[in-house]
């Protein structure tokens, strides 16, 4: 199989108490994350009427979005983008849901539409005039790296630089017996196959067969932040990203697969 | 503009629709103009409105190993993957590349929400059934896993969920996985099926034609909803004369979460890419499938965008009348349609319109028309103004 070489332009983050990548950096190399759960993502590239409207998963993914490209000097208009969720929005889908068990014809056409998986792609292509190509995928606890090899694979393709986001809220109500998601985590990633002025690190990318390795490789003080949200299985990669030397991680990426990365010298 | 691709051959395809299980099904269904829509028979709160059921998923039963992912949904793709020899092909698609040479890339937009649904109609002092407390049936992922498990692909797996281009965009992700040689094969699959929220969301949104739908009708109403499965394999183009996926185009309107661009910009740049992958212009394309959900807006922008771009030549039609929307599956349904199209020269028309909205051009086809069709090309427009355009080829010329 042919690696892939991508490099990084930007980098995004919120998780409770870091709401952003240098503080996160920080936090990751140091190996402690706080406790406190700080503001939430205040998603200022919302326009304010929107920001209202837009539930707490979109908020999210649209905060570390705009922290990506901002930090990588991209116009996010002329980015394509990729948005990867394992849960999507369980808060809307909750509320639909018990709306729907209770009185169907009474189902609010706001929560509906926001109940789409492509609710935050649809907002931050709005909010950001994006015409170019937009995709809301998921993969379970593979959805970062199912979402990391899309984004490689699109700028090569393509040649251009392509946003990557990736995120998922903590689960409430009902679905919190069933699904995980302790806290929300959300993490951005503008990526270029072509290495320009902007590139901070450079990812070769490997699909392999077997599944990876759990978190053990983290530092303990991380591990709870690793398993607190679906998308931070993600989190491997950051601390290596904010530790800035050669590194070699495994994320899950399927049933019996994984997706082998190496942070380049 | 981006660069022309080599085309991709599909190698095996499969549908089923309201129109029955199979290829054969659909083009005798179309032929015979015998549409599959009928009165809402579904939801256990009553709802005026015609759907697009197919009959029997609620019989099929899903093999001992695969019992724990039991949705409508999955039901529905087990009953979709078995259609003409669709299951062997791509099992042997995967013998011959090596399971972690396979990707799989599935799209849908209800996953088993059904399933959902299920659990808070049927709380249990706060708590979903036991049956139900499954987290793989309640994520977006669902048909993913349950097709990831039925198959045993070990090559990258994800669902697009991207509303009603869902199974659209999944032929543009696995052409690229091959043009990069990630994967050698790719098994590409759209799966929805009827449920409260589509329904009731749609009835919400004011969107629900009490009749059945009449695409393009300068008196329809709205759409009708329906269910479907489709599958292709995709493998790149050797010797034989499989159709081709030649082109696809991708795009954001950058608009409205939930209408269309009302100059149809993004369904514009979406069939410029797919045409400019395709090398070729407008003229080439013989038939097209038009998104034509019946709704007023939907027709109205898509109407106008026809009969600006294409010539008398260039047949389009809406086929929703016969199976209703199918949403996240009906970009690999109305693939499937346009490469039935391919295969046996014909244009399906657009059932249950009669009086075109004046928008259109002369390149709506009402009625079918025998026609040898050499490129077919679909539209899918999804909300959050997502578009995909494919453009698929007679692989006897192509």
């Amino acid at each position: 199989m042919d690696d892939l070489v991508v490099h990084v332009e930007g980098i995004g983050w919120w998780s409770p108490g870091l709401p952003d990548w240098p503080s996160a950096a920080a936090a990751l190399r140091a190996g402690a994350v706080p406790d406190a759960a700080g503001a939430p993502p205040p998603a200022s590239v919302l326009a304010p009427n929107e920001r209202r409207r837009a539930p707490e998963p979109v908020r999210l993914a649209c905060e570390v979005a705009a922290q990506a490209c901002a930090m990588a000097e991209r116009d996010a208009a002329a980015l394509p983008c990729v948005f990867a969720s394992a849960q999507g929005d369980v808060g809307t889908t909750d509320a639909m849901c018990a709306a729907l068990a209770a009185a169907p014809r009474d189902l609010s056409p706001t929560l509906f539409h926001n109940s789409v998986h492509n609710a935050a792609a649809g907002y931050w292509t709005v909010a950001t005039q994006c015409r170019s190509a937009s995709t809301a995928i998921s993969a379970g606890r593979g959805s970062f790296a199912a979402g990391l090899l899309e984004a490689a694979v699109e700028t090569h393709a393509e040649a251009r630089p392509v946003l990557l986001a990736v995120y998922d809220v903590a689960v409430r109500g009902v679905l919190a017996d069933v699904l995980d998601g302790a806290a929300a985590f959300g993490a951005a990633l503008v990526l270029n196959g072509e290495r320009g002025p902007h590139a901070c690190a450079s990812l070769r990318l490997r699909h392999e067969a077997g599944a990876a390795a759990a978190d053990d490789a983290l530092p303990a003080a991380l591990r709870p932040l690793a398993a607190s949200n679906p998308s931070a299985a993600a989190l491997p990669l950051f601390v290596a990203l904010a530790r800035a030397e050669p590194a070699r991680v495994r994320l899950p990426a399927g049933r019996d697969a994984s997706l082998a990365i190496e942070l380049l010298a | 503009m981006p660069s022309r691709i080599a085309p991709l051959a599909v190698t095996a395809y499969t549908a089923t629709s309201a129109l029955g299980r199979g290829r054969s099904a659909h083009v005798d269904a179309l032929r015979a103009r015998r549409g599959g829509l009928r009165a809402n028979d579904f939801t256990r709160v009553p709802l005026a409105c015609a759907i697009g059921r197919v009959a029997g998923i609620e019989d099929v039963v899903l093999p001992d190993a695969l019992a724990d992912h039991a949705s409508r949904n999955n039901r529905l793709a087990w009953l979709g993957l078995g259609a003409d020899g669709f299951l062997d092909a791509a099992r042997a698609a995967i013998e011959r590349h090596g399971a972690d040479r396979v990707a799989l890339i599935v799209g849908t937009s209800t996953a088993s929400i059904d399933a959902t649904e299920r659990g808070y109609r049927e709380l249990d002092g706060g708590r979903f059934p036991e049956h139900l407390r499954r987290p793989h049936l309640h994520t977006p992922h669902a048909l993913g896993l349950f097709l990831e498990a039925a198959l045993g692909t070990r090559g990258p797996c994800l669902t697009v969920a991207t509303a009603c281009s869902s199974s659209a965009k999944v032929f543009a992700k696995a052409e690229r996985l091959l043009r990069l040689g990630i994967a050698d094969a790719a098994i590409v699959a759209g799966v929805d099926t009827l449920c409260d929220s589509v329904l009731f969301g749609f009835n919400a949104l004011e969107l629900v034609a009490p009749e059945p739908c009449r695409p393009f009708d300068a008196a329809r109403r709205g759409l009708s909803l329906g269910e479907a499965a489709g599958f292709a394999l995709l493998e790149r183009a050797g010797a034989g004369d499989a159709p081709r996926l030649l082109g696809y185009g991708e795009s954001s309107d950058a608009y409205h979460m939930s209408t269309p661009h009302p100059d149809g910009a993004g369904a514009r740049l979406a069939l410029s890419d797919a045409l400019a992958r395709a090398g070729l212009t407008p003229g080439d394309v013989d038939y097209l499938n038009l998104h034509g959900t019946a709704t007023v807006k939907n027709d109205e922008v898509e109407a106008t965008l026809v009969a600006d771009v294409f010539p008398p030549t260039t047949r389009a039609s809406s086929t929703k009348g016969w199976t209703g929307h199918a949403l996240g599956a009906a970009g690999i349904l109305e693939a499937a349609i346009a490469l039935l199209a391919i295969e046996h020269a014909f244009v399906p028309g657009t059932l249950n319109s009669e009086v075109p909205d004046p928008r259109c051009g002369p390149q709506l086809a009402l009625a079918n028309e025998a026609r040898a069709i050499r490129v077919a090309a679909s539209h899918s427009f999804g909300f959050g103004g997502n578009n995909c355009t494919l453009i698929f080829g007679d692989g006897r010329v192509h």
